[in-house]
């Protein structure tokens, strides 16, 4: 898996054919301490949400680029999976949201000092948004100061 | 999310990114991409198989940690199947 084979032919060939942004130049910031000094933040685009947060607003065209945040010691159980695409079995997820959101390896990794300390909330976001220029935009600079505020050193972004 | 990465990595966070898609990966160029095997909606392996979570997870961290790394770091995740 992992690769495009997994999809019905109409999604490939908008895969193959999407015009992706590229990073250029490339940043790169080295750890500035060991990762058991580090605070980590888990950024994840599996479209989460909690039992009290207004859902993502699925009639933006290209995406809803908002984001929620979700605290550090929540209940897994109590994530509710929103992802609007239906190109992927959402069976895992929604059995374990640990598989794209692992809050419980996060506090598995702060109780072994793998990791100096988790932040108090982290960021789910919606994935599959094909025009990521308003999230780049208008949701980073939010992001950016909420990291800032929290003395967040480390982000670990995972898809779904 | 590797677009993100890269504007966290502008204001000084280090961050990795788990990728499904090494031909996204590739195209994208997040400063530290972790490519894993599973198909979409699997990123970190299995459900309810913390052992097998944590090792995705762990090899994203050592990206963090190899200083021998160069941007664009793209490392493809090779499950260990004796878990």
């Amino acid at each position: 898996m992992g690769d495009l084979s997994e999809f019905p032919i109409r999604y490939r060939l908008f895969l193959k054919t999407y015009p992706w942004r590229r990073c250029d130049p490339i940043p790169w910031v080295p750890l500035q301490k060991p990762l058991k000094d580090c605070r980590l933040i888990l950024v994840s685009s599996s479209g989460f949400i909690t039992a009290d947060q207004a859902p993502f607003d699925e009639s933006i065209r290209g995406g809803d680029y908002s984001f929620r945040e979700i605290p550090w010691d929540i209940d897994v159980a109590g994530l509710i999976d929103t992802h609007r695409s239906d190109i992927f079995d959402h069976s895992g997820i929604r059995k374990d949201p640990n598989l794209a959101f692992p809050i419980n390896r996060m506090q598995e990794l702060k109780e072994r000092g793998r990791i100096g300390s988790l932040n108090h909330r982290h960021l789910s976001f919606m994935g599959s948004i094909t025009a990521p220029g308003r999230l780049i935009k208008k949701t980073v600079p939010a992001v950016l100061k909420l990291l800032k505020d929290d003395g967040v050193d480390v982000a670990l972004l995972i898809p779904v | 999310m590797g677009l993100v990465a890269a504007e966290l990595e502008r204001q000084g966070v280090s961050t990795v990114a788990i990728q499904l898609l090494r031909k996204v990966a590739e195209k994208v160029r997040p400063p530290r991409a972790l490519v894993v095997p599973f198909r979409h909606g699997y990123p970190l392996d299995a459900p309810e198989d913390p052992a097998r979570q944590q090792a995705v997870i762990e090899a994203a961290l050592k990206m963090l940690e190899d200083q021998r790394l160069q941007p664009p770091a793209i490392v493809d995740y090779e499950p260990n199947e004796e878990k």
